[in-house]
């Protein structure tokens, strides 16, 4: 070993010899000073190289998150579909739920369930049309329901549909009775969808909240159908019959299943009706 | 051969009047799809069916509309003669005489129901009608005009190609 080398190596144990005494803290504050120098250093080349390694690995990030963002949209996509079919099932069963109670407290009518599929293509006549017909041995002038009240009568049948006219229709009309008032009158439907009451005798009391059901007379629909109830009437001394509005008990606006009674069929009183004979 | 298209495509505008169209409404009334496509086909240049189209229009919506049928074929048909006697004269402006057939054929349409169905006993109001009914279903009925004008002469140059009709 020469002069140089043997120097070299007294240099390095010595410099070595600080450093094991300062890392293990025999060198006091110069010590600590020593060592947080070191980690602040450290911290800073270290932050700066992941800093570093983010942006270089960046690029295979961003395909791997995009494929991740398109698997997961997807997925999102997916349960939503999944979230509104089971809403709508839901829906569905909450409404045949109520049908079905409905059913339950009128034992004495048969009833077939129908969805609605359909209406007239013209907006001056109130009609739906029901996934129901002759093969399910519905007939016309059955009348159709639903827990809520009276929604109308079939008019026209073919073997997998039926069409049913509104009591809203224009040309619909039910002999109705006032349960409060203890009197019979007779319900219109309008262009408009609204019904009105007319014919009520000027002797009977009717006020506003009064429920309306069908009468029974006429042989078009059976009694004791609920249709709704009466907000305003209108009363004049000089006519000979009140008028009234009514809220009806169905909202027509959305009918989605509705309930064919099937065991009620219609009696065709025309034949019985006096004809008018021309005076001599 | 391609006529045939009419089929499937007006059996879906049926459908579609029937389950969506009609449950859109303005006030009381609602766009006729049927009627608007049928003035589009009419008035397209090369078109030489417009008549079977209305027939075939008719025969759906006489099966699936309680308006008495003699309204309904005079109604469509009415619009079909209007769109040709137009279609001839004003042909350099189509969609002008796409306006004008929607407007007035949607008018006679709505006057033919009214007088048909007030005739037959059922009771209609005219103010009710016109304000509720036939402006809101005019109204709508010409939003409709433009795009089914457009839908319609693409599928008039599908059925009727260039070099056959030339």
């Amino acid at each position: 070993m020469n002069s140089r080398s043997l120097q070299t190596t007294i240099i390095f144990l010595v410099v070595g010899g600080i450093l094991v005494l300062a890392f293990s803290g025999a060198l006091g504050s110069a010590s600590r000073g020593f060592t947080s120098v070191l980690i602040d250093t450290q911290t800073w080349i270290s932050s700066r190289f992941l800093g570093f390694q983010d942006f270089v690995t960046a690029p295979r990030d961003i395909v791997t998150l995009r494929q991740r963002n398109a698997e997961l949209e997807a997925q999102v996509s997916q349960l939503q579909a999944q979230l509104i079919e089971l809403q709508q099932r839901v829906n569905e069963t909450e409404i045949l739920a109520a049908l079905v109670d409905f059913s339950r407290s009128n034992p004495e009518s048969t009833y077939k369930a129908a969805s609605v599929i359909g209406r007239d293509p013209s907006p001056f006549l109130h009609y739906i049309i029901i996934n129901r017909g002759s093969n399910d041995d519905i007939r016309r002038g059955m009348p159709v329901v639903t827990n809520q009240g009276l929604v109308g009568r079939v008019d026209a049948v073919i073997a997998d549909a039926a069409r049913v006219q509104l009591i809203t229709d224009p040309a619909s009309s039910v002999n109705v009775y006032l349960q409060n008032a203890d009197t019979s009158a007779v319900l219109y439907g309008s262009v408009t969808g609204d019904v009105s009451l007319d014919l009520i005798s000027q002797d009977a009391t009717v006020e506003a909240g009064d429920l309306i059901l069908t009468s029974g007379l006429g042989g078009g629909y059976p009694a004791d159908l609920i249709i709704g109830q009466v907000v305003t009437v209108r009363s004049l001394e000089f006519e000979l019959f009140q008028q009234a509005t009514v809220q009806p008990a169905v909202d027509f606006s959305r009918l989605e299943i509705v309930l064919v009674i099937t065991n009620f069929r219609p009696v065709d009183i025309t034949p019985l009706e006096p004809v008018a004979t021309p005076a001599p | 051969m391609r006529n045939l298209i009419a089929f499937p495509l007006l059996g879906l505008a049926v459908i579609l009047q029937s389950s969506v169209l009609s449950q859109v409404r303005l006030l009381s009334g609602y766009a006729d799809l049927l009627l608007v496509i049928l003035a589009a086909w009419a008035l397209q240049e090369r078109v030489e069916s417009s008549w079977h189209w209305g027939a075939l229009t008719c025969m759906f919506i006489g099966f699936i509309s309680n308006l008495p049928l003699p309204v309904v074929i005079l109604g469509y048909f009415g619009v079909l003669f209007l769109a040709r006697v137009l279609q001839r004269r004003v042909w350099h402006a189509p969609l002008l005489a796409m306006f004008s057939v929607v407007f007035l054929g949607t008018l006679f349409f709505q006057v033919l129901s009214f007088v048909f169905l007030r005739f037959s006993g059922t009771p209609l109001a005219i103010g009710d009608v016109v304000s509720l009914i036939t402006l809101p279903s005019l109204l709508l009925n010409m939003l409709l005009a433009i795009p089914i004008y457009t839908f319609m002469r693409d599928v008039s140059y599908w059925v009727y190609p260039l070099e056959e009709y030339e």
